[in-house]
C-alpha cells in the first residue's frame, strides 16, 4: 500500500501531497523535511530507495521535481517506479509536455488525476488513456455548468431589462 | 457583494506567492490571503466559495494551517452542482483526515452522492470514501459500496473495490460481506477492474481466513488462468509498458497466488507451471519485466514448492546481483534476505559479491547488503569475512560507520569461542571506529578480558600498542586505560608472553605517561577521565616508585570543574598520602567479573550495591584490607555506568566507591535504607566483631570512633560527605582538610547532635553547635560561631534571628562584633530555642546577618529548614 505521495521540487519546495494513511499535520511537515533531507541530498546514480522509518520510500526524477511514494517494506519497489511513470506519463498527456509550472498552477488538476490513479493507496486504472478520458470527462462537466450558470445569469440579466 | 471577496483569482495569489523572495515575504502575503478567505467563510458568502477553497488548499500544501476551511469543504459537497463538489471533495481529502471530527459530519452527503444518478459524482464521493473514511463511516456506507461492486460502469466498479479495501482494514468484521462480490471481480475483462478486483481479493485473504479458503478453493485455477491469458496476450497499445502487457496486473495476480499457495501444497501445485512460465519468458531488460521478475521470485520462495522452481528463483537472482542498475541489486539483496531461511547455501554462493555491495557507494545498497551479509556468517566463514569487515571499516564513510561497527561487535560477540580473535577484533574495531561503539559493548569486552586470565598481559599490551597509534577514539582509551589500571605490572614486566608478540620494551613511566595522555585529552569525556584517575590510583600501588609523579597527576585535578574529578581526586590523594596501609589493598586487581552477575547486568537488573559488598566481607575475620576489595567492582560501575548527576542526594558517592549505603546516616532526611541495615553493612565493612545498637540518627561518628582505626574511618566517612550540600557536608570536609570543630566526638552524657553549618556563602560561615540541658528536652542551646572567609574585617556585626509562634528564642550577647578576616578568629553567639511542639514539629529559623565590610553595609538572610531531626 502506497501511505503517501510527494511532488517536491529540487529546491525542497512541496508540490503536491497525497496523503493515504493519516499522519497529523505536524507529523506531515516533519515527514517532509525529513524525506527532503534524505532523498534531494542522493547522487544521480544511486538507487532510487530509501529506506525510512521501517518503511521505504520510491522516488524518481523528472527534470526538476521529484517524485516519492511512500510504501511498506514488502511492496515492490520496481513497480512503484512503474506507477510513478505511469502518473508522469498521464500528466503529460493532459497538460501536452507537463512541466513544473503546470503543477503549481494547475496543482488541483494534478490531484484529479492522482485521484483517477491511485484510491486507498493502490493502483486504480493501469490504462492511461481510460484515466486520461475520465478526467476530460469531469472537466467538459465542469465547463457545461458553468456555461450553464453563466447563460443563466445572461437570462436573468435579459429578463431584468 | 463583500468587498474581499473580490480579491484575487486563484492563479494571482499563487503568482504573488510565487513572487516572495523571503519566507516572511510569503507569510504576509499566505496571511493576508487567509484573511480575505475567512470574511466570507464568516459570511456564509456562495460566489467565491470554491476559489477560496482552492486557493485554501494551496495554502495547505504549502504547510500553513487551514483547518478554518473544513467547513466550507462540507457546504460544497453539499451544494448540488458537479463543480462545487469535485474542489469540495477535493478539499475534503486534502484539509482533513480521518481523525477529525468533522469528517462525521459528511457521512450523509455521502451516502446522498452515493446514490447519485450521476456516475462522476458516484465517483467522487467513493474515492473520498476510499482515501479518508473512518472505522464509522466505512460501517455506516459499507452497504452502499457493496452495491457499487456491481455497477453497471467499470470505472465505478474499480473506485468501489479499492474502497472496500479501505473499508474492510478499517472494520475487518465487515471482510465476508465482499468475499461473493469480490470473486465475481475476479471474471471482469476490464483491467482496472481485474486489478482492484485481485487486491480487493488479497486484502480480503489478509483480515480473514475464510475468505482466505473460499478463494484458494474456488478461484486458484481462473486466476492461473487470467495469468496465463495476460502473459501469452498479443501486443495491447492500451495497456503495454515497456513491451509488456499490464505489469501491474501480472504483478498483483502472483502476489494473490502467493497468499493462496502459501501453505497449501495443492494451490501451490496448480500455478507452478505458470510461474515457472513467467520466471523464464519474461524480458528482464526494462524495469517493468523486472518488476514481475522480482514478484515472481517472491512468489516462488514463499509457496510450497519442490526445489525445481527454487533454483530457478535463485539463478534470477543471482542474475540481478550482478546487475549494474542499483535499483536491480537493491531489490536482488532484499529478496536474497528472505530467500536465507530457504537455501542458505544457494544464498551463500552469492556471498562475494554481496561483500562487494556492502562497499557500494549508495548507502541504500550499503544497509541491505549489510544485514544481508549479517545473515550469512556462521562459523566457518565467521573470520575471512570479519577480516573484510574490518578492513572495510578503515575506509568506510563516517555515517555508515554506526551500522558497520555494532554489526560487526555482534557478530565478533557471537562467534566469540576464541578469546583470543575476539579480543583481538575487538581491538581493531576500538582503534579504528571506537567511537561508535556502544558502551555494552566495550563493557561485554572488558568482562571478557578480565575472564582470560591468561590473556591478560597480552591484551593489555596490545592495547598500549594501538594507544598509542590512535588515541582517538574514546571506548579504545577506556577500555586500555581499564587494563593499564588493572594488569600494569604486566605490561612492563612482560608478563604471560605469549608466541605470537613482539617483545615490547615498556617502562612503568610509560604506562603512566599513556594514562596522564588520556586524563589530559581535551577530548576525554567524565567517563574516560574518571577511568583514569582510578586507573592512576592503582598504577600507585603497582608502581611504587612512580607514586610521587601519580600523585601529582592527581593532585592536578583538585581543582577541575567537574565535580566527580574534583572529589574523587581529593580522596585519592588522601588515601595516597595518609593511608599507605589499605591502599595496596584497596586497588587490588579486580576479581574476574561474576557472568551471572554481569549477564543480570546487561538484562537491566542491577545487583545493588548492598549485595556484593555486604555478604562477602562479613565472612572475613579481620581486615579492612579484604573486605575492601570486594566492593572494588562499583569501582568499575562507578566509571562505566553513568555517573552521579552532582545534584543527586547524600549517599551516591561511597555508595559507588565502597559500595556500602551511608547515606541514611548523613542525611537523616534522605529516604534512604534504615538506619539500622546501614550501620550493619558499615560494621561488615569494618569488620568489627561487635554490634553497636545505634538509634535512628545518630551521627556515623558514633561508629566510627568506637572503631580501631580512628584515621582510617574518618577518612572514610569523609569520603562519604557530599560536596554537592556544603551545609549537610561541611562538617565532613572539615573533618577531611584536618581543622575544624570536631562535632563528632561523642558528648560524655546525654546525645549527640551533629552540629550544623547553618549559612555559608563566598564570604562568611555560620555554624550551629547543639548541646541540650539534661531533662529539658525541649530546649536547645545553640553555640553559634561566625567565620569570615573574606580577606576584608567586617565592622558592626550584627546576627538576628526569628522563630514561628511555636518556638521561643532567647539570643545573648555576641562575643564581638568585629570579625577579623580569613577566618583568623571568630565570634560566637548562643542561643536558646524552646520547642513547645517538641516531637512534633521540627526547628526552623530564619536569620539575618549585617554588617560592615570595606564601608559597605551587607545583608545576608537565609532561611534554616535543616536542623537536626533529633532535637
Amino acid at each position: 500500500m502506497i501511505h503517501f505521495v510527494l511532488l517536491i521540487s529540487r529546491q525542497g519546495k512541496v508540490r503536491l501531497t497525497k496523503w493515504y494513511s493519516p499522519y497529523s499535520q505536524k507529523e506531515r511537515t516533519k515527514v517532509i523535511r525529513e524525506l527532503s533531507g534524505l532523498i534531494l541530498t542522493r547522487g544521480p546514480k544511486l538507487c532510487n530507495f530509501v529506506e525510512w522509518r521501517g518503511l521505504r520510500v520510491v522516488y524518481k526524477r523528472y527534470a526538476s521535481l521529484y517524485f516519492c511514494m511512500c510504501i511498506d517494506e514488502d511492496d515492490n519497489e520496481l513497480e512503484i517506479l512503474e506507477i510513478i511513470h505511469h502518473y508522469v506519463e498521464v500528466l503529460d498527456r493532459y497538460f501536452g509536455s507537463v512541466c513544473e509550472l503546470d503543477l503549481i498552477y494547475n496543482f488541483h488538476k494534478a490531484y484529479f488525476i492522482l485521484d483517477e490513479l491511485l484510491i486507498a493507496g493502490e493502483l486504480q486504472e493501469p490504462s492511461k488513456r481510460t484515466v486520461t478520458r475520465l478526467v476530460a470527462a469531469q472537466d467538459s462537466l465542469v465547463e457545461t455548468a458553468k456555461e450553464q450558470t453563466s447563460s443563466i445569469t445572461n437570462i436573468i440579466a435579459q429578463a431584468a431589462k | 457583494m463583500n468587498p474581499f471577496s473580490s480579491g484575487t483569482r486563484l492563479r494571482d495569489m499563487i503568482r504573488a506567492i510565487r513572487a516572495c523572495k523571503t519566507a516572511a515575504e510569503e507569510r504576509a502575503v499566505v496571511r493576508k490571503e487567509c484573511a480575505a478567505i475567512r470574511a466570507p467563510i464568516n459570511e456564509d458568502d456562495q460566489d467565491y466559495r470554491h476559489r477560496n477553497l482552492a486557493k485554501l488548499m494551496f495554502i495547505q500544501i504549502l504547510g500553513y494551517p487551514t483547518h478554518f476551511g473544513q467547513m466550507e469543504c462540507l457546504k460544497l459537497i453539499a451544494s448540488a452542482g458537479f463543480p462545487e463538489k469535485r474542489i469540495g471533495y477535493l478539499g475534503l481529502m486534502l484539509l482533513l483526515d480521518e481523525r477529525q471530527e468533522v469528517l462525521m459530519l459528511v457521512t450523509n452527503s455521502l451516502k446522498q452522492d452515493l446514490n447519485h444518478s450521476n456516475q462522476y459524482i458516484v465517483g467522487l464521493a467513493l474515492c473520498a470514501l476510499g482515501n479518508i473514511c473512518s472505522a464509522e463511516m466505512a460501517r455506516d456506507l459499507s452497504p452502499e459500496v457493496e452495491r457499487l461492486l456491481q455497477f453497471r460502469d467499470p470505472n465505478i466498479r474499480k473506485k468501489a473495490a479499492l474502497c472496500s479495501i479501505r473499508i474492510i482494514k478499517k472494520v475487518p468484521d465487515l471482510a465476508e460481506n465482499f468475499i461473493n462480490c469480490a470473486a465475481s471481480l475476479l471474471k471482469e475483462k476490464h483491467h482496472g477492474v481485474l486489478i482492484t478486483g485481485v487486491q480487493l481479493c488479497a486484502d480480503l485473504c489478509k483480515v480473514s481466513s475464510e475468505a482466505l479458503e473460499y478463494f484458494r478453493k474456488k478461484c486458484t485455477e481462473g486466476l492461473v488462468r487470467t495469468l496465463r491469458d495476460i502473459v501469452n496476450s498479443p501486443y495491447s497499445p492500451e495497456y503495454d509498458t515497456s513491451g509488456i502487457t499490464d505489469p501491474y496486473l501480472h504483478i498483483r495476480l502472483l502476489k494473490l497466488l502467493r497468499i493462496l499457495g502459501q501453505g497449501d501444497a495443492d494451490a501451490s501445485d496448480r500455478m507452478t507451471d505458470i510461474l515457472a512460465q513467467v520466471a523464464t519468458k519474461t524480458e528482464s531488460n526494462k524495469n517493468a519485466g523486472n518488476a514481475i521478475l522480482y514478484e515472481c521470485v517472491e512468489t516462488i520462495m514463499s509457496i510450497e514448492d519442490d526445489g525445481g522452481l527454487r533454483v530457478l528463483a535463485i539463478n534470477i537472482l543471482g542474475k540481478f546481483l550482478s546487475n549494474r542498475d542499483n535499483n536491480i541489486r537493491y531489490v536482488a539483496l532484499n529478496m536474497l534476505m528472505r530467500a536465507t531461511t530457504l537455501d542458505a547455501q544457494a544464498v551463500q554462493r552469492h556471498r562475494a559479491t554481496i561483500l562487494d555491495c556492502v562497499k557500494d557507494s549508495d548507502a541504500s545498497i550499503r544497509k541491505r547488503a549489510l544485514e544481508l551479509l549479517y545473515l550469512l556468517v556462521n562459523e566457518n566463514n565467521v573470520k575471512p569475512l570479519i577480516k573484510e569487515l574490518i578492513e572495510y571499516l578503515e575506509v568506510s564513510d563516517q555515517e555508515f560507520k554506526g551500522d558497520l561497527t555494532a554489526k560487526i561487535c555482534s557478530l565478533v560477540e557471537k562467534f566469540s569461542s576464541e578469546k583470543i580473535w575476539y579480543i583481538d577484533q575487538m581491538l581493531k574495531v576500538l582503534s579504528e571506529a571506537g567511537n561508535f561503539v556502544k558502551d555494552e559493548v566495550w563493557h561485554a569486552l572488558i568482562f571478557v578480558i578480565s575472564n582470560a586470565s591468561d590473556l591478560h598481559g597480552y591484551t593489555v599490551r596490545a592495547l598500549y600498542r594501538a594507544f598509542l597509534t590512535s588515541t582517538e577514539q574514546e571506548t579504545l582509551v577506556r577500555v586500555a586505560v581499564w587494563c593499564i589500571g588493572e594488569y600494569g605490572d604486566m605490561l612492563v614486566n612482560n608478563v604471560g608472553m605469549l608466541d605470537i608478540e613482539d617483545p615490547i620494551t615498556v617502562t612503568e613511566c610509560d604506562a603512566v605517561d599513556a594514562v596522564e595522555v588520556a586524563i589530559k585529552r581535551h577530548t576525554s569525556d567524565l567517563t574516560t577521565k574518571a577511568m583514569a584517575l582510578i586507573a592512576l590510583l592503582k598504577l600507585s600501588s603497582r608502581f611504587p616508585s612512580s607514586s610521587e609523579r601519580i600523585k601529582g597527576i592527581i593532585v592536578q585535578n583538585k581543582g577541575n570543574l567537574v565535580l566527580e574529578l574534583q572529589q574523587r581526586s581529593i580522596e585519592f590523594n588522601r588515601i595516597l598520602q595518609k593511608h599507605q596501609k589499605i591502599r595496596s589493598a584497596l586497588v587490588e586487581r579486580m576479581p574476574v567479573l561474576d557472568e551471572a552477575t554481569f549477564s543480570g547486568r546487561r538484562a537491566g537488573s542491577l545487583p545493588t550495591a548492598i549485595s556484593t559488598s555486604s555478604g562477602a566481607p562479613s565472612n572475613l575475620p579481620n581486615g579492612i584490607a579484604k573486605p575492601a576489595t570486594a566492593p572494588i567492582p562499583d569501582l568499575l560501575d562507578l566509571s562505566s555506568d553513568d555517573v552521579p548527576a552532582p545534584s543527586s542526594s547524600g549517599g551516591d558517592f561511597p555508595q559507588d566507591l565502597l559500595g556500602v549505603d551511608l547515606s541514611p546516616t548523613l542525611a537523616p532526611s534522605g529516604a534512604g535504607k534504615p538506619p539500622k541495615a546501614s550501620t550493619d553493612v558499615l560494621l561488615d565493612l569494618l569488620s568489627i566483631g561487635t554490634y553497636l545498637p545505634v538509634q535512628t540518627g545518630s551521627s556515623a561518628a558514633d561508629i566510627l570512633s568506637s572503631s580501631q582505626d580512628d584515621k582510617a574511618l574518618a577518612s572514610l566517612s569523609s569520603l562519604s560527605a557530599n560536596a554537592t550540600s556544603p551545609v549537610n557536608a561541611a562538617p565532613m570536609m572539615d573533618l577531611l582538610d584536618g581543622h575544624g570543630p570536631g562535632p563528632q566526638k561523642p558528648k560524655e552524657n546525654g546525645q549527640a547532635y551533629q552540629s550544623l553549618v547553618a549559612y555559608e556563602s563566598s564570604s562568611l560561615r555560620v555554624m550551629f553547635n547543639f548541646s541540650k540541658q539534661p531533662g529539658s528536652p525541649q530546649t536547645t542551646l545553640i553555640q553559634a560561631t561566625f567565620t569570615n572567609l573574606s580577606s576584608n574585617v567586617y565592622n558592626d556585626f550584627l546576627f538576628q534571628a526569628a522563630v514561628p509562634k511555636f518556638l521561643q528564642l532567647h539570643l545573648d550577647p555576641a562575643s564581638s562584633n568585629t570579625l577579623p578576616a580569613s577566618g583568623d578568629g571568630s565570634i560566637t553567639q548562643n542561643l536558646k530555642v524552646t520547642n513547645s511542639q517538641h516531637g512534633k514539629k521540627l526547628l526552623v529559623m530564619r536569620v539575618r546577618i549585617a554588617y560592615k565590610t570595606n564601608n559597605k553595609d551587607v545583608l545576608e538572610e537565609r532561611q534554616i529548614n535543616n536542623f537536626p531531626q533529633n532535637l
